[in-house]
């Protein structure tokens, strides 16, 4: 569904992303885990055409997307709930749900929106106790969920999550990662980045281990989770070797 | 002062306050899409008002204004299109200086189709010496127009950002430009697009005093300041509070006619704007500071 190949990117004269190769196969969730500043951002940035990156290829869908501005790669099904959640804080819940569903506002009738939101308040039932509540007077974790069901409103065949348990409550975080599941579940293709490794491997079949932009480490997630290097720096085991 | 005399000074404080409040909430538009004043916004009245009186001498009136506020916003559109888009780094202070000297060559291109001459508009209904008669105070029917039609500007507009996905769509892009274009959102054709609804609304503004105030290719300038201030009174970007302030400046300036000369009338704006770039930056109705939006 999603090949990266030798992807170059950075801000400016800076490159962050060194010949960065992944693919992601449909109704896969692949994990992206590595330190805080190894580039997974701009990973998933470039991807979803946030970020113009400056070499590679990134091909989603059969098509090649690489360079083609945001607003028309989410229309073709690829689909980045951003770190910090970014929601329109100064709109309401349902007119940011609403909103998730301007891509395909030229098939959308009135029925097939209903019936999103009706998907989304089914999957976050406080999204729709809150409806009609100011997006920015949401908690960190709801925010979440909306960004989550605004990005599930365009119906992706891709859903790319960044950071989804970044300032969220740990009891939060669970049922984030339960909704996770069950979306794999239904059959969608997740690419997740996380620093939160631990959650991120417990709900993808596959990860990459990315550091300073470039993989280097990749396999199962069961093969990672196992792996003393990757225990010893992202999940936070045997931390005497450290000391010796 | 007695009451005919405080209605009359009041409707007329009323009526240029509400020209006010749609010059600031075309300022308001495009600000909240891009983050920039445009200071041309008081040229679009005139060329607005300009358009239509020279077509009102070959097709009927409606037509005309009808005519004109499409060209205006054809304008709009194609200022923002060929000048502000091809900024190369363009940051906020840059495109408000293109819009700054846009203006001046609009006013100067006016001057070359129009030259100085005031010129105005037929009253929409009935003659200069038709009035109406409010609580003893006699004015003509064109403010009732003025009223009406700032009523409906405002209300549609209202509606618009409200209700509609499009509008929706320009909310989206002055609360989060990344979300919205991650939600779909093609956020250089919503700026295009503030620009011409600026330009239309400013345009129809134009039209509807001109027959009181007479149009003159220069009087963009004036109109554009007293909408800043406005805008700034009211909070940069709240279109609300921009009627509330818009109102309040007019009648303000309304009071001190009445009381003084009324060459300080113009001095009033400009003492206003003073006040609350000093005391209240972010406005009087405003809820929490405004930022510095980075767009």
């Amino acid at each position: 569904m999603l090949k990266i190949l030798n992807l170059d990117a950075g801000y400016g004269a800076l490159r962050v992303l060194k010949g960065i190769s992944l693919h992601v196969s449909p109704g896969e969730a692949v994990a992206v885990i590595g330190a805080n500043g190894a580039g997974k951002t701009t990973l998933l940035k470039a991807i979803a055409g946030v970020l113009k990156p400056h070499a590679g290829e990134i091909v989603f869908d059969k098509r090649n997307i690489l360079g083609r501005p945001a607003e028309r790669i989410v229309r073709l099904g690829c689909c980045l709930v951003p770190e910090g959640r970014h929601v329109f804080s100064s709109m309401t819940v349902r007119e940011n749900l609403l909103l998730g569903a301007y891509c395909r506002r030229r098939e959308n009738t009135a029925a097939s929106v209903q019936e999103g939101l009706e998907q989304v308040y089914d999957l976050f039932g406080i999204l729709k106790e809150r409806s009609s509540q100011l997006a920015g007077t949401l908690s960190g974790g709801q925010q979440q969920m909306l960004a989550i069901g605004r990005a599930l409103m365009s119906r992706p065949k891709l859903l790319m999550m960044d950071e989804p348990s970044l300032g969220v409550a740990p009891l939060v975080v669970r049922d984030i990662y339960e909704t996770i599941v069950t979306l794999k579940r239904n059959g969608l293709t997740i690419l997740l980045v996380e620093q939160n490794a631990r959650a991120a491997l417990a709900v993808a079949d596959r990860g990459y281990v990315i550091e300073t932009g470039q993989i280097v480490l990749q396999g199962p997630s069961r093969q990672l989770s196992d792996n003393p290097e990757v225990q010893r720096a992202y999940l936070g085991k045997e931390y005497r070797r450290i000391d010796e | 002062m007695n009451l005919p005399q405080i209605m009359q000074y009041g409707l007329s404080g009323i009526t240029v306050g509400s020209v006010y409040a749609i010059v600031a909430v075309g300022f308001n538009i495009i600000y909240n899409t891009t983050g920039i004043i445009n200071f041309a916004q008081g040229e679009f009245l005139i060329v607005g008002a300009m358009t239509a009186i020279s077509l009102s001498h070959v097709v009927p009136l409606p037509v005309a204004i009808l005519g004109a506020v499409l060209i205006t916003t054809a304008l709009g559109g194609l200022i923002e299109l060929v000048f502000i888009r091809r900024v190369r780094d363009a940051s906020v202070l840059r495109l408000i200086i293109v819009t700054i000297g846009l203006s001046i060559v609009i006013r100067e291109a006016m001057l070359h189709i129009w030259d100085e001459k005031p010129w105005s508009l037929p009253y929409f209904t009935g003659t200069s010496s038709t009035t109406v008669s409010i609580l003893g105070a006699y004015i003509s029917v064109q403010v009732l127009w003025v009223l009406g039609v700032s009523a409906v500007i405002v209300t549609a507009l209202t509606l618009f950002f409200r209700y509609t996905t499009t509008g929706r769509a320009m909310r989206a892009c002055s609360d989060d430009r990344m979300a919205a274009r991650l939600c779909g959102i093609n956020d250089r054709w919503m700026v295009t697009l503030s620009f011409m609804l600026s330009a239309g609304i400013g345009a129809l503004a134009g039209c509807v005093i001109s027959p009181i105030t007479q149009t003159q290719y220069d009087m963009g300038a004036t109109l554009a300041i007293k909408g800043f201030t406005v805008a700034i009174l009211g909070g940069l970007g709240n279109s609300m509070a921009a009627v509330a302030a818009g109102l309040f400046l007019g009648l303000l300036e309304a009071l001190v006619v009445s009381q003084f000369a009324s060459a300080y009338k113009e001095v009033v704006a400009i003492v206003v704007l003073l006040l609350i770039l000093v005391f209240r930056p972010s406005g009087l109705f405003a809820r929490r500071a405004t930022s510095v939006r980075t767009a």
